[in-house]
């Protein structure tokens, strides 16, 4: 099954003020599509060919770069669209906010950890919220790795890769979360994610 | 860095102070706070041309943002490491680098990312210039022949290493004392002085340093970057490495 990109969820400019349309066509139409392209010609003739994402993600990594980077940025990248939407952030529903209340403390303090998350991760990389032995954490990890990757089902994720905020926040990545999580996140989308990981 | 080494730490403290004031003048995308001008025992090297220079390979505004808002914030990062280890003040950043294991885990990745930040740009800043390009000349073509395959093989293999970078990081020439020359890639803000090599030159493809202007686009950065390498000062570098001088 090759890889194919997929259309935004909502139009390039359906995010502004928190995410430009220019942002949006360089990050989709450009980024993901090059992730797409190179990740099909990297697994062309592998033992790869005609496996589903997750198990080529899982499968490739720290064993084949080139087919791992394209094929971890596809998966990172297919879930990001789906976890924005304009008007987003504002409640979280009500079972998945009793769980990041139970495992952070609070909602605030789960926003604080995920974006000193976003902040400390050094270079390109991600930011996630994600599901291990049953339990919400927060975690962060580098260039086209997730949480899959650590035996943990990711839920929510933000790019933190310049390419995702610098036309709009240049070298002010908190601004950049800040603002994703109060205005960008899709939680209808997390709290789908987090009960199929329960499951 | 042949530059700076005549400049004494205080001497380069107060320049450090002094460009990060100027530059601090109001702009559209200065709305965060600038990082607090460096208080401890490193700076920002002085650069020896305004933000645009470099127009129209490296455009004003990306020149700015990079060295008042990324270097600086490593610099700021790196004195706040140094007011809690004796060790972080009083050594040369060179010799930081080489033993990043003689300091305590707590400060280790922080002196390695601001560290590495903070020689990875001063050498940018100094290798780079206005009216420059070109070719190298003298015993540095020499070697670049006899150690890369010639000016122009070397300059395709460079490109071609700086895309290969997977997220952040750089591509770097290194040389040793004998002053052989290779081609090494790192990410992040790794710097081949980690591993006692010493750093000829070196090329930023964060996307932070072409992302205004090229975009996605980091290949046709990495060739019109060649438009902005100024020569004699890498050559003087090379010099410097082969007479022992050359500290980062």
């Amino acid at each position: 099954m090759s890889f194919t990109l997929p259309d935004l969820p909502y139009a390039h400019d359906a995010l502004q003020p928190f995410m430009s349309k220019e942002t949006l066509e360089y990050h989709h139409d450009k980024h993901h599509l090059a992730y797409v392209n190179n990740g099909n010609n990297a697994i062309k003739g592998t033992e790869f060919e005609g496996k589903s994402l997750e198990e080529i993600v899982k499968g490739s990594y720290g064993k084949n770069p080139a087919v791992f980077n394209n094929a971890g940025q596809h998966y990172n990248h297919l879930h990001f669209w789906k976890w924005m939407k304009p008007n987003g952030g504002g409640k979280i529903p009500g079972a998945l906010e009793k769980a990041i209340v139970d495992a952070f403390g609070s909602v605030d303090k789960f926003k604080e950890d995920f974006v000193a998350a976003g902040v400390g991760q050094f270079g390109s990389g991600w930011a996630w919220l994600e599901v291990k032995g049953g339990k919400l954490a927060v975690s962060k990890t580098p260039n086209g790795e997730s949480p899959l990757v650590n035996g943990a089902t990711p839920i929510l994720g933000v790019d933190v890769w310049e390419h995702s905020y610098y036309i709009d926040y240049r070298n002010r990545r908190p601004d950049y979360l800040k603002a994703f999580l109060e205005s960008l996140v899709n939680w209808e989308y997390v709290a789908e994610l987090y009960d199929a990981a329960k499951a | 860095m042949t530059e700076f080494t005549a400049l004494s730490r205080r001497g380069a403290l107060r320049l450090g102070a002094a460009v990060l004031t100027i530059a601090a003048a109001p702009k559209v995308w200065a709305q965060a706070a600038a990082p607090a001008a460096p208080t401890g025992p490193f700076s920002l090297p002085k650069r020896s041309y305004e933000a645009n220079a470099l127009e129209p390979h490296i455009d004003a505004q990306t020149m700015d943002i990079h060295y008042n808002r990324h270097h600086a914030a490593y610099v700021a990062a790196l004195n706040n490491a140094a007011k809690d280890n004796g060790v972080i003040a009083k050594a040369s950043l060179a010799d930081l680098l080489a033993d990043l294991g003689q300091l305590p885990d707590n400060l280790r990745t922080v002196v390695r990312n601001n560290g590495g930040g903070h020689a990875n740009h001063s050498m940018f800043w100094e290798v780079m210039g206005p009216g420059a390009g070109g070719a190298p000349g003298g015993d540095l073509a020499a070697a670049i022949t006899r150690d890369l395959g010639g000016f122009d093989k070397f300059k395709a293999d460079f490109e071609a290493a700086g895309l290969r970078v997977f997220g952040s990081g750089w591509v770097f020439v290194t040389v040793d004392r004998g002053g052989r020359l290779a081609v090494l890639p790192r990410p992040n803000q790794d710097s081949p002085l980690m591993e006692k090599q010493l750093v000829l030159f070196g090329n930023d493809v964060w996307e932070h340093a072409y992302y205004l202007k090229y975009q996605n686009r980091r290949a046709d950065y990495l060739k019109s970057w060649w438009n902005v390498v100024d020569w004699s000062k890498i050559g003087a570098r090379y010099a410097a490495a082969k007479a022992g001088t050359l500290a980062i």
